[in-house]
């Protein structure tokens, strides 16, 4: 097969009439770069030179640009890396990303596996049901988080004295009030005086329903996919539905899983709109702004005032990105099937 | 011989039983599954049905102790009260005229690279297309940085530009209509070079009609990221004039206490969410099929 090719090549080399191959003549060799001129022209500016600035700007210590342009030197070292790593802000951004990925990553791939897995085993009402599960995804995180805030938010003026009248808990409290058959029940989720450990529950259930959609979309897709076969066989067998899903479906679904938790590991280390959505700008209830800042907001907030620094946290979010996905890439190599 | 034939007919009996409990157990999982999955349909749909009954009910009804699940008189006027609070005339149209424009320009230049890269052969091809495709890997936060410092430095702040240009080279996009244009035949562009056609009108005559859906995918995630993007619009464009949706209505209501107007606020989320349920309710198929291949949020 090769061989007959080369051959064509060499005839049509040979063959009079300048052009050595249809597709390859003298100006043609110009025409592609012509064709990329402007994708490279704006990648050369705005996706390469930063990767080398960003670079060149964590090793120079408390970069900032606009005092560069004004003449300003800066020393070389590693003092940007070392500062950020012993900053106790940063112990705590890097804390409240990992606590919401570990948490929310297992949670909403269990539940979206369970939901593909429910959906794959109806007729009626599947294409019905799928719409619905894939609602959230088309939403604008932000808004809907004012919408989470709004269900979770104790409304009237409360500002954390005790001595205040609540006028509604607000509508997750008034349910967990009818459930638990206490009227007066409430948690205060999100409101000044609040807990960390309810502020983290509520962003929790709020990325967790944020990230359903995309993860039973990719383990539908993988189960339709799935030969039926496997199905019939275990059928026959007597197999029990648990055991079929634990030797079966899983590990036939093993790549789409590894392919949903791989990108939703980074997606939580990027963490940051959604927590914008439910408590503003400030990143925490009020009077304890920031409280829920992540690895994001933190380098956001350097930005204006020290480059250098807020290059050195962005690199050491790459680092901790591409470490977490080695893992998961090694995990899933010894676990995936086929 | 009749013993045969009781065995027979007792072996046909256990069969029945069997099969009757293997149906009856079906039923019930069936069932089961019925209910976990409404349940779960009921949780997934609660905001949005609570950002709407909210959006109608008044100051007052909001406020009670116990919440209804239906407004007693229905407040349409919040809506007007929304649009005008939080600007959303001005919001929209920033939006809109980023979003189209940002779009346009990112499909020209999709497309010319795509083609570049699936149908024209030039030196270092392949390194270029890894390159490109490595660069996917670097979290966006990385770039903003020097980007930032950049658009300041060029004086973009607070302009159209700086929400258009940075954004407007997906290597997604490319690697995406690249595959879709390696599937059209080369023996359709060979015959079209033999007939003296022009590689833009082949590309517009044949490559773009074949990879419309792939085009037309693209086309709604760089809508859609226009609408939803927050983080790059108010860092360089946090004034009246050039404020993007989202931006914009987080701005509006910036009061976390417990005196927020709710209603109003509900609102105008549901005026900003409305557009993003028709798009997905008519070309729901695109935006599935480019999402379940991009795994990257707007």
């Amino acid at each position: 097969m090769n061989a007959v090719k080369d051959v064509k090549v060499k005839n049509k080399s040979k063959s009079p009439g300048g052009s050595k191959n249809p597709i390859v003549r003298s100006f043609d060799k110009w025409k592609a770069w012509i064709y990329l001129l402007p994708a490279i022209i704006l990648l050369l500016i705005f996706t390469v030179w930063p990767i080398i600035n960003t670079l060149r700007m964590s090793m120079l210590v408390n970069y900032n640009p606009m005092k560069a342009v004004g003449g300003a030197t800066f020393k070389f070292g590693f003092e940007n890396f070392t500062k950020v790593v012993s900053y106790p802000k940063f112990k705590q951004v890097l804390g409240t990303t990992m606590l919401l990925c570990v948490t929310t990553v297992p949670i909403s791939t269990m539940l979206a596996l369970i939901i593909s897995v429910c959906l794959n085993a109806i007729k009626p009402f599947k294409r019905f049901l799928q719409t619905i599960f894939f609602l959230p995804y088309v939403t604008n995180s932000i808004a809907i988080g004012m919408v989470f805030a709004a269900m979770f938010n104790i409304v009237g003026s409360f500002l954390g004295s005790s001595n205040e009248a609540i006028q509604s808990a607000g509508i997750i409290n008034n349910m967990l009030g009818f459930f638990t058959g206490n009227k007066d029940f409430y948690i205060n989720w999100i409101n000044a005086g609040s807990s960390y450990t309810s502020n983290i529950i509520v962003m929790i259930i709020y990325i967790v329903w944020n990230a359903l959609p995309f993860k039973i979309l990719i383990l539908l897709g993988g189960l339709q996919s799935v030969n039926k076969q496997y199905y019939e066989a275990a059928k026959v067998d007597g197999t029990s539905r648990v055991r079929t899903f634990w030797r079966i479906t899983v590990p036939m679904l093993s790549p789409m899983i590894a392919y949903v938790v791989i990108t939703g590991f980074i997606g939580g280390f990027k963490e940051y709109s959604s927590i914008v959505g439910i408590f503003g700008d400030s990143m925490g209830p009020a009077g304890d702004a920031g409280r829920l800042n992540t690895m994001v907001g933190f380098i956001y907030d350097a930005i204006d005032s020290n480059a250098g620094r807020a290059s050195a946290a962005a690199l050491i979010l790459f680092g901790i990105i591409l470490i977490v996905t080695l893992i998961n890439l090694w995990v899933s190599k010894k676990r995936v099937h086929y | 011989m009749a013993k045969k034939n009781t065995d027979l007919i007792m072996h046909d009996k256990d069969i029945r039983a069997v099969k009757g409990k293997a149906r009856i157990g079906e039923i019930a999982a069936k069932t089961l599954i019925y209910i976990f999955l409404t349940v779960m349909a009921v949780i997934v749909l609660f905001p949005f049905y609570w950002m709407i009954i909210s959006s109608l009910k008044s100051l007052e009804e909001y406020r009670l102790t116990v919440p209804t699940f239906w407004p007693k008189t229905f407040h349409f006027d919040n809506y007007a009260n929304a649009f005008s609070t939080a600007n959303l005339a001005t919001l929209f149209k920033n939006t809109v005229i980023v979003g189209v424009i940002s779009t346009i320009l990112s499909l020209v230049i999709t497309v010319l690279s795509a083609f570049a890269f699936a149908r024209l052969e030039f030196k270092g091809k392949n390194v270029l297309f890894a390159g490109l495709l490595a660069t996917m890997m670097i979290p966006g936060e990385l770039f903003t940085i020097t980007n930032y410092a950049t658009v300041s430095q060029l004086g973009w702040k607070s302009t159209y530009t700086v929400l258009i240009v940075p954004f407007l080279v997906s290597v997604f996009y490319i690697y995406l209509l690249r595959q879709n244009f390696l599937q059209v035949p080369n023996e359709l562009y060979l015959a079209a070079k033999v007939d003296g056609t022009k590689d833009l009108k082949y590309l517009w005559k044949v490559m773009i009609p074949l990879s419309l859906p792939t085009l037309i995918s693209i086309t709604i995630l760089k809508m859609m990221g226009a609408w939803n993007s927050y983080i790059w619009p108010r860092l360089v464009a946090n004034d009246l004039a050039h404020r993007l949706i989202t931006n914009g209505l987080r701005n509006a209501f910036q009061d976390t206490s417990g005196n927020t107007d709710y209603p109003v606020q509900m609102a105008a989320v549901a005026i900003v969410s409305f557009p993003l349920f028709l798009v997905f309710l008519f070309l729901r198929k695109y935006i599935m099929k480019g999402v379940s291949r991009s795994g990257i949020k707007g």
